[in-house]
C-alpha cells in the first residue's frame, strides 16, 4: 500500500494509505481527544469530539473519519478548536443526566476525565432534565439511560466484536434511545451471550456491572483490543 | 433455533421462521414474496419495511421480527430503522386495532365510506387513537385480500366485505366493553 505524507501540527508523517488522521496522529504521538473512537470497531464519526483543521478546507472535519491524503496539512489544536470540542462536551453533559459525583464510572469515566482535561469548569447551557429509565432487568448487568452519551460503542462492539447484534440504537434525535432486541427489557433479550463486551466498550457509567457502587465501574478495554487483534491478526500477545 | 448434531441422518430441524407465517395469515406470504424479489439484500431493509407497513397497516412486533429472520438481521437492527423514519408506525397504543384497506380493489368497493363512518364514530382520524386508548384507527395499502373486498383487519383478523355499518358495528362492541 503507497505511503502518504503530511503534516500534523507542523510535524512530517508518513502513513499508510487508507488511514485515518486519527489514527496517523497517533502513531506519530500526537493525541486527539475522542469519545466514539474504540479501538477495534469501526468509526461512525458521532461525538465530534475529534475535529481538526485541514487546510483549505472551510470547515472543520473528524480525525477517525477523515483519510490521510498526501500533502494535507492537519492542525488538531488551535483558538477555534478548543472551543468547539468545549462546547460539544458542555452540550454533552446538557443533553442528559450526568451527575458525576453519584455515578458507577465517576473517576474512570471518559466524558469526565475529557472534561477535566479540555477545562470545562462550567457547563453554559440549560440542562434538559430529560426523564430516562434504568433498565436493570439483566442478571448480570445494567443499563442506565441517563448516562447515555450515544456514541454506539456498545452497538458496534456487539454487532462487530461478539458478533450478537443485541444492541442498536432507536428513534431519533433527542428521543434516540440505546435498545436491546425488539426494544424489550435487556433480561428478556434472545440474542445477547451475557459476555460482557458492551459494557467494556462504553465510556461513561451507562452501562454497568451489577453490583458496583459509586467510582467502581473500572473497564478493561484492554480486553476488546486484545480480542480484535487476535481474530483479525492472529495474533494472542497479552 | 436447535441444530441436530448429533445424527446427521435425520433432518435439520425447521428454521424459526417458515415460509409461511404460523399464524397463517397470508399477509406474511405476500411479504416474503416481496423480499424474494428483492433477493433477501439486507440494505434491502428499508423498501421491505415500507411493504409491510402497506400490507399491516403498521409494524407490530411480530412482523419485524419475520423481517429479521428472512433479512437474517438482528432484531435490533430491523427495530432501529423502523423507529429511525417517522414514515414508519409501531404498534399503536390502542387496546383494539382497527386496520382499513384502502388499497384500489377495496376503494373501489367503498373502503372510504368505511373510514369516513369510523372516524366520525370514533372522532378521530385515521392514524389516531382515541383518547381513552381503546382503539387505533389504522389504513393499508392492499393486504392481499382483494377477492373479498372491501377487507377490514379487526385486532388482527382479517374480515370480508364490510359496509360503514358492519364496521361501526364491530367498533361498538369495542367501545362498550
Ligand atoms: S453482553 Fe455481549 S451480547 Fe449482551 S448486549 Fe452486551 S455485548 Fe451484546
Ligand atoms: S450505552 Fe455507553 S457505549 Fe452505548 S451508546 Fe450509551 S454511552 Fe455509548
Ligand atoms: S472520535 Fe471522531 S467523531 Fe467521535
Ligand atoms: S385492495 Fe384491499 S385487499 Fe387488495
Amino acid at each position: 500500500m503507497a505511503a502518504k505524507t503530511l503534516t500534523i501540527d507542523g510535524k512530517q508523517i508518513s502513513a499508510e494509505e487508507g488511514a485515518s488522521v486519527l489514527q496517523a496522529a497517533s502513531e506519530a504521538g500526537i493525541t486527539i481527544p475522542t469519545l466514539c473512537h474504540l479501538e477495534g470497531v469501526y468509526d461512525v464519526g458521532a461525538c465530534r469530539l475529534c475535529l481538526i483543521e485541514v487546510k483549505g478546507i472551510p470547515k472543520l472535519l473528524p480525525a477517525c473519519t477523515t483519510k490521510v491524503a498526501e500533502g494535507m496539512e492537519v492542525s488538531t489544536d488551535s483558538e477555534r478548536l478548543r472551543k468547539y470540542r468545549r462546547m460539544t462536551l458542555e452540550l454533552l453533559f446538557a443533553e442528559r443526566n450526568h451527575v458525576c459525583a453519584v455515578c458507577v464510572a465517576n473517576g474512570h469515566c471518559e466524558l469526565q476525565t475529557l472534561a477535566y482535561s479540555l477545562g470545562m469548569d462550567h457547563v453554559r447551557y440549560d440542562y434538559n432534565f430529560p426523564k430516562w429509565g434504568v433498565d436493570t432487568t439483566h442478571r448480570l448487568f445494567g443499563m442506565d439511560h441517563n448516562r447515555c452519551i450515544l456514541c454506539a460503542r456498545c452497538v458496534r462492539t456487539c454487532w462487530h466484536v461478539e458478533g450478537a447484534g443485541t444492541k442498536n440504537v432507536a428513534g431519533r434525535g433527542s428521543k434516540s434511545k440505546i435498545i436491546s432486541d425488539l426494544n424489550q427489557p435487556w433480561g428478556h433479550s434472545e440474542s445477547c451471550t451475557e459476555c460482557g463486551k458492551c459494557v467494556m466498550s462504553c465510556p461513561t457509567g451507562a452501562l454497568f456491572r451489577k453490583g458496583s457502587t459509586v467510582g467502581e465501574s473500572e473497564r478493561d478495554r484492554t480486553k476488546l483490543e486484545f480480542i480484535v487483534t487476535a481474530r483479525e491478526k492472529k495474533q494472542w500477545n497479552a | 433455533m436447535s441444530v441436530n448434531l448429533t445424527n446427521p441422518e435425520q433432518p435439520p430441524v425447521k428454521p424459526v421462521a417458515e415460509a409461511k407465517h404460523p399464524s397463517g395469515d397470508k399477509r406474511f406470504k405476500i411479504l416474503e414474496v416481496h423480499m424474494k424479489k428483492l433477493q433477501f439484500k439486507q440494505d434491502a431493509l428499508i423498501e421491505v419495511l415500507h411493504k409491510a407497513q402497506e400490507l399491516f397497516g403498521y409494524l407490530e412486533d411480530d412482523v419485524l421480527l419475520f423481517i429479521s429472520a428472512k433479512l437474517k438481521l438482528p432484531p435490533s437492527r430491523v427495530y432501529g430503522v423502523a423507529t429511525f423514519y417517522h414514515f414508519f408506525t409501531l404498534k399503536p397504543k390502542g387496546e383494539h386495532t382497527c386496520v382499513v384497506c384502502m388499497g384500489t380493489a377495496c376503494y373501489v368497493k367503498g373502503a372510504d365510506k368505511v373510514v369516513e363512518a369510523v372516524q366520525n364514530q370514533l372522532k378521530i382520524r385515521a392514524g389516531e387513537t382515541t383518547t381513552d386508548n381503546k382503539v387505533s384507527l389504522l389504513t393499508a395499502r392492499c393486504i392481499g385480500a382483494c377477492g373479498i373486498a372491501p377487507a377490514v383487519v379487526y385486532d388482527g383478523t382479517v374480515i370480508p366485505r364490510q359496509t360503514p355499518e358492519s364496521a361501526m358495528e364491530q367498533i361498538n362492541k369495542w367501545v362498550q366493553s
